[in-house]
């Protein structure tokens, strides 16, 4: 088999440049200009794969996007393989594998074809009605659906190719390059616009490019010659950029499109090598011009679906531009005047026709006219009935139509055919245009949605065929005036243009074709894709579905991959009819974005791996790398976790680390918590606003813990500020809420306090903070800094210092977080890794200890300090967590003050911060743990839960924090943890586990 | 995705910003004055208009000002920036 029905002499393939490709296993031949489809009708390969309910044999309908039954599977490289590709649009390359998708074992012989025999018990909503009972089965189900019904696999491993991003800013861009896009973009570039032409074929020109008929002239040429020469003509032109091989995805406001181009796709896998495979550009245009054109409407009759059976305007194309016969004995079926031109185009390359059906009465058009000639028989007033033939059609029945179109009568005729056109109209593609907000009105004459010019975005406009005009005259007449119009020209070079064409007057349609059997027994598909019928959409109605849009579910018309680019239409006009209703009322179901399938790696691009997203690392990063540390993600922070030394497990690295701190001394790497410079002379007035306590008191050089909450009286972060002098703070957040704390203190800044004199900055990157804590921390740090006063009388507890390290000026808190003696050192960033190094070696001989966030956690912990948003989660206030001790109440304000007695927060059930031992003083709590107090309760109540839970090697049992209904006044209480498979008894205590009176502080 | 005309910068597009709710909603200058339901109005109660509505906006990956918007949130027009303390340039 060897390209039997490929004809010579075509000029967009390359038959200079034969490709072999396999489908399915089996090699074949094309040429350079081929689509996969092309190729394999060359071959005379209608089949393609099976369809996903019924499994019935489907074949090569279309020759562009809206393909619903060419989709395959392309390779089975584990990272590279591509599913869900639509024949009709990958070009074809050296050695490329494609595979049927939806079919097991083999195309030919097709294990689910069964479901074709039981189609009687397969009808709309069947998986909603069956699979939904009873639950315990729903595996069993998922698993037959999942195998029965293949829409391509997955690659498994990751994908190597490299995808890209572009943003793109222009005056003007037009999308679609048939001939009404050629000449608006023409128009506008000559017109000092910068212009950007994008269209998703390979070849510029649209179906005129191939429109080679004596009927359709322009200044006395045939349209494709014009069109070429017009082509030629713009590349030309300097502010005109153009894209071919690149779909527009989506269109949303402000005209910002996303358009993908393919870059390497249809080149060899040897020449891809490195090449960039797809790029996403991201566009804001000025102004938007819509010419992506309509495609054909298939018609609707009994075993519409069968190999061979493809849309008149794809056997055109196949022919007229590929050069390749879809059949020997063709049969066109129609209601307009479209399948004469493909009739003519066949002849023209010696196909025998064996008939053309038309359910119109008659056409006595220029081009009906110049078919007569070939004395190609017409069946007027007629329709298909029945077709024949599993693996590709064989015959047709046709029989004459009743009067109103409802029924058939006379004799049915049977005619031998091998493939059969069909063309029920034109749909203008207003995907596009829906999604950028424009709405759509109706046009009754031939059942067209189209822009509604008055309610069309005001920097876009619509033209050619997706405008509704089908006409050449029109297409070129409108848009040559519409674009003027839009882009303010005066003259134009398409002002005075001859143009000829056969015009169409005659209309007849009839959405659902009659049988000479009843419905009930006929298959009139209406999406291919997703196998629902006419049927189906009428069971849905007498079901009680109403909306279009649950009639689109519960059938699943229009939901596949094709988004029912073919169906939609067809599904509207039966579901009209059959209840009476208007279709202009109707409306169309929601077209969203995106028009054609893109793939993740589009959307992604290059932020893959480490790009995914940012990553912060601290200055001192590399050391905690060196000594092998355990990375939490802490936001896009990396924060040191804990260091396991000689195959230590997590647990007993904690231990040791939290030991180490309270014995003798440990050193945290604290660069991450949040901080922001405050400046200002009214910076203490602000501090007094934005936190719960006083703050025009604090003396300078003094350093104060500080709880801010959220207006609605809730805790929303802590950390300690530092006077540095007179009008000069800075205040630490906590790690994950620096960035928000910040936006937050602008806000009232900016919007409620623009009186006060005061200026925030962020220096949570300029600074880094080493914590030195524990008993042996001060002799640390007087190595670190000889020249330093560290007795209690000039550096106590909550105090600061600047000072000098090594010529290096630094700030020194002396704060704590553990309970223990211990100092910050804030530092300049590039510094700060010398730093830490130089504490290190200081503590040599004090076993000085790095401890990472886990052991700071538990550490706290045993002295029972909150860390928000793990002790807290946005509905705990300042007395839910035992913290009375920080409002002050003689302030006149601050944020949050009055919520904190709103009658919700003054209740006393509410839930509260208490402390929780086990009975059992080796067993550790789960945090996140449910509290309960009676076993036996149905439902049980649930009275709180552990927020903080840790076995504490200081004190030689488990500790935790939890939050229990009036837990305040439960001290002393017993209640049960239950878990899996045992109840925990536990008893609240004091949130204070460990030094309760402080004395380590100054130890 | 629209574009924000800036006060501060000029025009910029939306994922430099984030959005602050309804605008014109001044914090009560004596809170501890106010019964439970009035501050409750204060607090929770914000309008969801389809139509023109008045937002507050911030130019959180730019100049981090805040500002206001006049935008039909029907169909993402913006008829209006302002800066914050100015009045609306359209009536309300
Ligand atoms: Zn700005």
């Amino acid at each position: 088999m060897s390209q039997e029905l490929r004809i010579n002499n075509n000029k967009f393939i390359d038959q200079t440049t034969r490709l072999s490709f396999k489908f399915n296993g089996e090699k074949l031949y094309g040429y350079k200009g081929d689509t996969l489809a092309s190729a394999l009708l060359a071959n005379n390969i209608h089949l393609v794969g099976r369809s996903f309910k019924y499994h019935r044999p489907r074949g090569i309908m279309t020759c562009g996007s809206e393909e619903p039954n060419a989709i395959v599977q392309i390779g089975n490289d584990p990272s590279l393989t591509d599913p869900n590709v639509r024949a009709t649009e990958i070009e074809l390359y050296e050695g490329l594998e494609a595979f049927s998708q939806n079919c097991w074992p083999n195309v030919k012989f097709d294990i689910g074809g069964i479901n074709n025999l039981l189609s009687p018990l397969l009808p709309a909503g069947f998986y909603y009605k069956t699979f939904m009972w009873p639950a315990s089965f729903w595996e069993k189900y998922e698993f037959f659906i999942r195998h029965s019904a293949g829409l391509g696999k997955s690659p498994t491993k990751p994908d190597r190719d490299i995808y890209d991003h572009k943003y793109y800013h222009c005056d003007v861009l037009v999308v679609g390059g048939g001939i009404s896009g050629i000449m608006a973009a023409k128009l506008s570039a000559e017109n000092n616009n910068e212009t950007l032409l994008i269209d998703d074929k390979n070849i510029l020109g649209g179906t005129t490019i191939y429109q080679n008929n004596d009927c359709f002239q322009i200044d006395g040429i045939h349209t494709n010659y014009w069109l070429e020469n017009e082509i030629k003509k713009i590349k030309n032109i300097k502010n005109l950029t153009i894209k071919t091989r690149t779909s527009l995805a989506a269109y949303h406001g402000y005209n910002y499109l996303l358009a993908k181009e393919n870059l390497s796709d249809h080149l060899s896998p040897d020449e891809r090598k490195n090449k960039i495979r797809q790029r996403l550009w991201k566009i804001r245009a000025k102004k938007v011009i819509i010419a992506t054109g309509s495609i054909e409407r298939p018609l609707i009759f009994n075993n519409n679906d069968r190999p061979g059976i493809m849309l008149s305007s794809a056997i055109k194309k196949f022919i007229d531009f590929y050069g390749v016969k879809t059949g020997k004995e063709i049969s066109l079926f129609t209601n307009n005047d479209s399948v004469y031109e493909t009739a003519i185009s066949l002849k023209k390359s010696g196909v025998n026709i064996i008939s053309i059906i038309d359910i119109r009465d008659k056409s006595s058009s220029k081009i009906v006219k110049e078919v007569e000639k070939h004395n190609i028989k017409i069946y007027w007033n007629h329709t298909i009935v029945n077709t024949e033939g599993y693996r590709r059609i064989s015959f047709i029945e046709i029989m004459k139509l009743s009067d109103d179109g409802s029924g058939v009568i006379g004799k049915k005729i049977k005619l031998k055919t091998d493939c059969l056109g069909i063309s029920g109209g034109w749909t203008p593609m207003v995907h596009l245009f829906t999604q950028s907000g424009g709405k759509l009105k109706f046009r009754s004459n031939d059942n067209v949605f189209l822009p509604d010019k008055n309610k069309t975005p005001s920097d876009q406009i619509s033209i050619g065929s997706c405008n509704g005009d089908f006409d050449i005259k029109d297409i070129i007449l409108n848009s040559n005036k519409d674009v003027k119009t839009f882009l303010g020209i005066e003259n134009s070079p398409f002002d005075n243009l001859k143009v000829e064409s056969s015009r169409e007057e005659m209309k007849r349609n009839i959405w659902l074709l009659p049988s000479d059997k009843p419905i009930g027994k006929t298959k009139p598909f209406l999406d291919f894709q997703n196998d629902s019928t006419a049927k189906d959409v009428k069971l849905a109605l007498r079901e009680g579905f109403k909306s279009i849009e649950h009639v689109k579910r519960y059938t699943t018309t229009g939901m596949g991959t094709d988004q029912g680019k073919l169906s939609n239409m067809h599904a509207l006009g039966i579901i009209a009819e059959t209840t009476g209703t208007n279709m202009g009322e109707l409306g169309t179901t929601t077209f969203r974005p995106p028009y054609t399938p893109l793939t993740f790696g589009a959307i992604v691009g290059r932020n893959v791996g480490e790009f995914f997203d940012h990553t912060r690392k601290t200055a001192m990063h590399n050391w905690h790398v060196q000594n092998k540390a355990k990375f939490e993600n802490v936001g896009q922070w990396k924060r040191a976790w804990y260091y396991p030394k000689n195959g230590e497990t997590m647990f007993e690295a904690v231990q040791r680390e939290s030991k180490a701190a309270r014995e003798s001394v440990g050193i945290l790497d604290a660069s991450t918590l949040g901080k922001i410079d405050i400046q200002g002379t009214d910076a203490s007035e602000f501090l007094n606003r934005v936190y719960t306590n006083a703050w025009s008191k604090l003396a300078v050089g003094k350093c104060r813990y500080g709880l801010m909450l959220n207006e609605d009286g809730m805790v929303y972060d802590d950390g300690v500020t530092t006077r540095l002098s007179e009008n000069h703070y800075i205040m630490t957040t906590t790690t994950g809420g620096a960035a928000n704390v910040l936006t937050k203190l602008e806000d009232y800044l900016q919007t409620e306090w623009p009186e006060l004199d005061v200026y925030l900055t962020t220096v949570t990157d300029h600074f880094s903070t080493i914590s030195i804590c524990g008993p042996n921390s001060k002799k640390i740090l007087s190595k670190v800094i000889p020249d330093l006063d560290l007795s209690d009388e000039n550096f106590p507890h909550m105090s600061f210092k600047n000072s000098i390290i090594n010529g290096i000026k630094c700030r020194v808190m002396r704060i704590s977080f553990t309970g223990e003696h211990s100092y910050e050192i804030n530092i300049q960033s590039n510094y700060a890794k010398h730093v830490w190094e130089l504490c290190m070696d200081a503590g040599k001989n004090y076993n000085i200890t790095p401890y990472g966030t886990e052991t700071m956690h538990l550490l706290r912990a045993e002295k029972g300090f909150i860390i928000t948003g793990q002790d807290t989660d946005g509905t705990m206030t300042p007395s839910d967590l035992q913290m009375d001790w920080i409002i002050g109440k003689k302030k006149f304000d601050f944020i949050g003050k009055r919520s904190l007695y709103r009658s919700d927060t003054i209740r006393d059930d509410r839930k509260q911060l208490v402390g929780l031992l086990t009975d059992d003083p080796k067993e550790i709590l789960e945090e996140g743990a449910q509290i309960v107090e009676k076993l036996n309760q149905k439902p049980v109540e649930m009275l709180g839960h552990v927020t903080s839970s840790y076995f504490s090697p200081n004190l030689n049992k488990s500790i935790a924090l939890a939050v229990i209904k009036s837990g305040k006044k439960l001290k002393g209480k017993k209640f049960f943890v239950p878990m899996e498979n045992k109840n925990i008894n536990v008893t609240v205590t004091d949130t204070v586990f460990f030094d309760k009176e402080n004395k380590r502080l100054n130890a | 995705m629209f574009i924000i005309n800036c006060p501060y910068c000029g025009e910029r597009d939306q994922t430099e910003f984030s959005s602050g709710g309804e605008a014109h909603i001044a914090r009560p200058k004596q809170p501890t004055e106010l019964s439970d339901d009035e501050w409750a109005e204060f607090l929770f109660m914000r309008k969801n208009i389809k139509g023109i509505q008045f937002e507050r906006w911030n130019h959180s990956h730019g100049c981090r000002k805040w500002f206001n918007v006049v935008r039909d949130t029907s169909n993402d027009k913006i008829h209006a920036v302002y800066k914050m303390g100015e009045k609306p340039p359209v009536n309300k």
